[in-house]
């Protein structure tokens, strides 16, 4: 897809219900729309593109700084309404060194329990960064090893 | 009269006792609680601890305030049944979320992500039902078995838990691991204990020589030094008791060495054949999240080094136990205070053993992981290489494998500063330990209180002792990787098949081949594949499944063979959930067609005959008459003798697919599944394989997948499915009719005869066929 001018390509709003309307260069109005980052982990900022309920793409943001603040804003309030990917702060007790282990942490969205399935749950990425998918499928983020305490470092290790 | 009723209807049996009081306090009279559903994260999307209620009149939404932690002040918000109220749900991420509308506006939203497994689709039927009786005044209609409270499984009236609930076990293994190696020794007990009992003898024949010491330098050397002649029969005795002593030591420690040995190989293989035979019966989702390197590595090598510490290291450990103990005792007996002093050093090198002990436990677990990622890169490369040279990647997957190995050196070198350390200390503190004795010794001697004598046996008994301490440090690193490696294979041994075998089977004795799919639903990680699901089919009706790749119809198939469990619902075949069938039984009852037929290494012959290993030679033919397989086998330099290897070599794909359709045929299974049977060759060999395919379907209930639309032309109904549900149901005609989903797949088709249907699917299979040739 080319490179868009939001202003004037497509506009983006709320609908009563609540649901993002997607309007676009053709005056054609899509109720229901939602964002996708293209690489939320590598490059949350680069790639976002909007689908249709269908699951069909109907825009392409390249860049998410380069938008209207508006509309750079509605996104994001968007993106936070349906991204869940908590970030352990730390990691306070876990079950067993063995799988499955039910773990306490602490994250930035308060403090939760989550069960590692096995150890090849948790994803290691670049820049210090791991990933791990609990039981449920939901995603836990740690952002830099480097910067956990060293009781939670101590037990992560043990996974490692 | 208070009339609430929080205990009667199934839904309450299992609120949470903090919720109890709060519901009880906030229900009205003569209203009941429906169902309920925990809602564990707030609109910002941080964990809290609410709850939605359904009862008979209303949906019930509390929300406790945490500030007064003492006393909960909740708030509670209340939405009564009326018309134009509906509630939905959709998922992403992990991350549940219902949105209630009233004339199509919201007017809330919850979230929640899956803590307790509850399925939020029978919440939301529950609440359409309770809505619509509560305004229409009709009784919500009764279900036919009680269903589990929690995730609506139906359950019988003997079954007071419910199989699907209880079957998810989170619980960690014991830490305990090497400890239950015992199950795998029982057997063996008898041989064990001999073995043991050998092992104190030989032991208590080695402590003999230092014993012998005492006399040799008491009543022989040191009198002779004084001027007393030498007296050869006591020499002759004593050196006779050392040459006995040690010869009975030679022949005790072999056989107890031997004994032991013997009985170690056989726990080891023991130990890998259960740990196989339990790998086979893990459903798919265990292979899925599993890599092959690394389950081999456990069942091969760890099972190995498992071995090689119970014949080796945990035999000299014992041995060298024995000794101690025994060394101690003779010690104390000949003179206390010496021994005393001989003793001292014993605590602080156990001490020593232990401090290590951890550090070295993490990083052998570690090195083993490190490990298992080096032989995962080769699995993963091997396979592959088509893919590597034709890409030219070899330098990238060299460098690969030199990071894994890279990391393992690291991994290592962290543990050799501390293991190298660890022996020249047990060294030193030997040698201390043996200064002491000579200091405190010639103390005694000086003060008469002890012989030479006793003092040579001394110093002879502790340089062995502290040897044996020496090595016994050693134990402290094996033990960690035996540990280890046990902990391994236990997380084999412990995982519960996800697909359980039936506590109470139920046996069919002729099967029809009617399946009753009823709302099923299943999740993959945290993608929900397919939702709510009802189907019903006739025995030896035969459907086509259509639809878009990731639309769920694979998935169903393997929901229908039971390679997974249904997350809800039930599966049922002639009106018996196939969670009640023994496995293999009903997995009999399957034939599989593949889209990449698997042929094992041996004879086509017995690749045909897989599924039933005692067919005769006619049935073997006959199934492969109608395969339409027989003429090309019969073209082979040895006929149904060929050998072919494990992807088939020298067969094309055409040729292996009629194969495998023998194989299934030959079974003569009453179900009959094609996952896209004819998807991986080109027209012409394709319509030799319809032409095998219409000999399978006759007479059994088929269930068909494919791309090419026109392949389903014998299909009594077309189920067309998108997103996991099924979108259309009906014939070819009633569909083209209808100008729906199915209309718009074949003119697409139709429009590019050719290509396949997504050209995404047909570019993933090539890509993937690359990947395994």
């Amino acid at each position: 897809m080319a490179t868009i001018n939001p202003n004037k390509d497509f506009t983006l709003a709320r609908n009563p219900t609540g649901q993002l309307q997607f309007t676009d260069s053709d005056g054609i109005v899509f109720d229901n729309v939602y964002l996708v980052r293209a690489f939320p982990i590598s490059a949350p900022d680069e790639g976002l593109s909007i689908i249709s309920k269908e699951g069909h793409e109907l825009a392409w943001i390249s860049n998410l700084v380069d938008m209207p603040i508006q509309l750079k804003e509605l996104i994001e309030a968007e993106l936070a309404q349906r991204e869940f990917m908590p970030e352990i702060l730390r990691i306070n007790q876990v079950s067993s060194f063995a799988t499955p282990s039910m773990w306490d942490v602490w994250t930035n969205k308060g403090s939760t329990q989550l069960i590692l399935k096995a150890e090849d749950q948790i994803w290691r990425l670049k820049n210090n960064r791991i990933l791990i998918t609990d039981k449920n499928g939901v995603n836990f983020m740690i952002n830099n090893i480097e910067q956990l305490d060293k009781h939670s470092r101590k037990l992560l290790d043990r996974f490692l | 009269m208070n009339s609430k009723i929080l205990h009667l209807t199934p839904s309450s049996r299992l609120l949470p006792n903090f919720w109890q009081s709060i519901v009880q306090s906030h229900l009205e009279n003569a209203e009941e609680l429906k169902a309920w559903l925990e809602i564990n994260l707030d609109e910002q999307l941080h964990f809290t601890e609410h709850l939605l209620l359904i009862t008979n009149r209303r949906l019930v939404y509390f929300c406790p305030d945490k500030t007064h932690a003492d006393i909960p002040n909740v708030s509670v918000y209340e939405y009564a049944y009326q018309p134009d109220l509906k509630l939905l749900q959709h998922d992403h991420a992990g991350v549940y979320r219902l949105e209630l509308f009233e004339h199509n506006l919201r007017i809330a939203s919850w979230c929640y992500t899956l803590t307790s497994d509850t399925s939020s689709a029978r919440f939301i039927k529950q609440f359409e039902q309770q809505c619509t009786s509560f305004i229409t005044g009709k009784p919500v209609p009764a279900e036919a078995t009680e269903p589990c409270p929690k995730c609506r499984y139906p359950l019988t009236a003997e079954q007071d838990e419910c199989p699907q609930c209880s079957s998810e076990i989170d619980t960690p293994p014991s830490t305990w691991t090497l400890f239950r190696l015992w199950r795998f020794a029982k057997p063996y007990q008898w041989q064990l204990l001999a073995g043991f009992l050998l092992m104190l003898a030989s032991t208590a024949a080695t402590l003999v020589p230092p014993y012998l010491t005492i006399p040799l330098m008491d009543k022989v050397l040191i009198p002779y030094q004084n001027g007393v002649p030498i007296d050869t029969d006591l020499v002759a005795l004593l050196l006779g008791g050392l040459l006995g002593s040690a010869l009975l030591a030679w022949s005790l420690g072999w056989s107890k060495t031997y004994i032991l040995a013997l009985v170690s190989e056989r726990i080891g293989a023991d130990l890998r054949t259960i740990t196989y035979d339990h790998l086979l019966k893990l459903s798919l989702e265990y292979f899925g999240g599993k890599r092959t390197g690394d389950l081999m590595a456990r069942i091969g090598s760890e099972s190995d080094r498992i071995c090689v510490f119970l014949s080796l290291h945990l035999l000299d450990f014992a041995t060298d136990v024995l000794m101690i103990i025994m060394t101690a005792a003779i010690l104390v007996s000949i003179n206390p205070e010496l021994a005393l002093v001989t003793l001292l050093p014993l605590p602080f090198i156990a001490w020593m053993i232990h401090i290590v002990r951890d550090k070295l436990r993490t990083g052998f677990e570690k090195i083993d992981r490190v490990w298992s990622e080096v032989s995962n890169v080769l699995a993963d490369t091997i396979p592959g290489i088509r893919v590597v040279k034709a890409f030219a990647q070899e330098a990238r997957e060299s460098s690969r494998f030199r990071e894994a190995n890279q990391h393992n050196l690291a991994v290592n070198d962290r543990i050799n500063k501390i293991w190298s350390l660890f022996s020249p200390s047990v060294t030193l503190l030997t040698e201390i330990g043996l200064l002491l004795v000579w200091a405190f010794g010639i103390w005694q001697i000086s003060k008469d209180e002890i012989s030479v004598g006793i003092l040579t046996a001394f110093l002879a008994y502790i340089s062995r002792f502290y040897t044996r301490l020496d090595s016994m440090s050693r134990i402290v690193s094996v033990t960690q990787k035996a540990a280890s490696g046990a902990k391994r294979i236990f997380d084999i041994l412990d995982h519960v098949s996800s697909v359980p075998e039936p506590s109470n089977p139920v046996h069919l004795d002729k099967v029809s081949g009617k399946i009753e799919i009823r709302s099923a639903g299943f999740r993959y990680g945290n993608r929900t594949v397919i939702k709510d699901l009802n189907l019903t089919i006739e025995p030896g009706e035969m459907i086509g499944l259509v639809g878009h790749s990731g639309s769920g119809k694979s998935t169903l198939v393997n929901l229908m063979c039971r390679f997974y469990d249904v997350s809800t619902g039930s599966i049922s075949l002639d009106g018996v959930n196939i969670r009640s069938l023994p496995i293999s039984e009903y997995r009999r009852n399957i034939g599989l067609v593949l889209q990449e037929p698997f042929l094992f290494f041996g004879s086509i012959a017995e690749n045909i005959a897989y599924g039933k290993p005692d067919a005769t030679r006619a049935e073997i033919i006959a199934a492969a008459r109608a395969a339409h397989a027989h003429e090309f086998i019969l073209r082979l330099p040895h006929g149904y003798d060929s050998l072919v290897g494990e992807r088939g070599h020298g067969l094309s794909g055409g040729e292996r697919q009629r194969i495998s359709i023998a194989r299934a045929l030959l079974i003569d299974p009453r179900i009959l599944i094609l996952d896209e049977a004819t998807a991986s060759v080109d027209t012409e060999t394709e319509k030799e394989i319809q032409k095998a395919l219409d000999n399978l379907v006759h007479g059994r209930t088929t269930i068909a997948i494919a791309h090419r639309l026109s392949t389903l032309h014998k299909a009594n109904r077309l189920v067309v499915m998108d997103q996991g549900q099924i979108v259309e149901i009906g014939n070819h005609d009633e569909l083209m009719a209808s100008e729906g989903a199915y209309y718009r797949l074949y003119q697409a088709q139709a429009r590019n005869v050719d290509t396949d249907l997504d050209d995404v699917i047909s570019n993933e299979t090539i890509a993937n066929k690359e990947a395994s040739a």
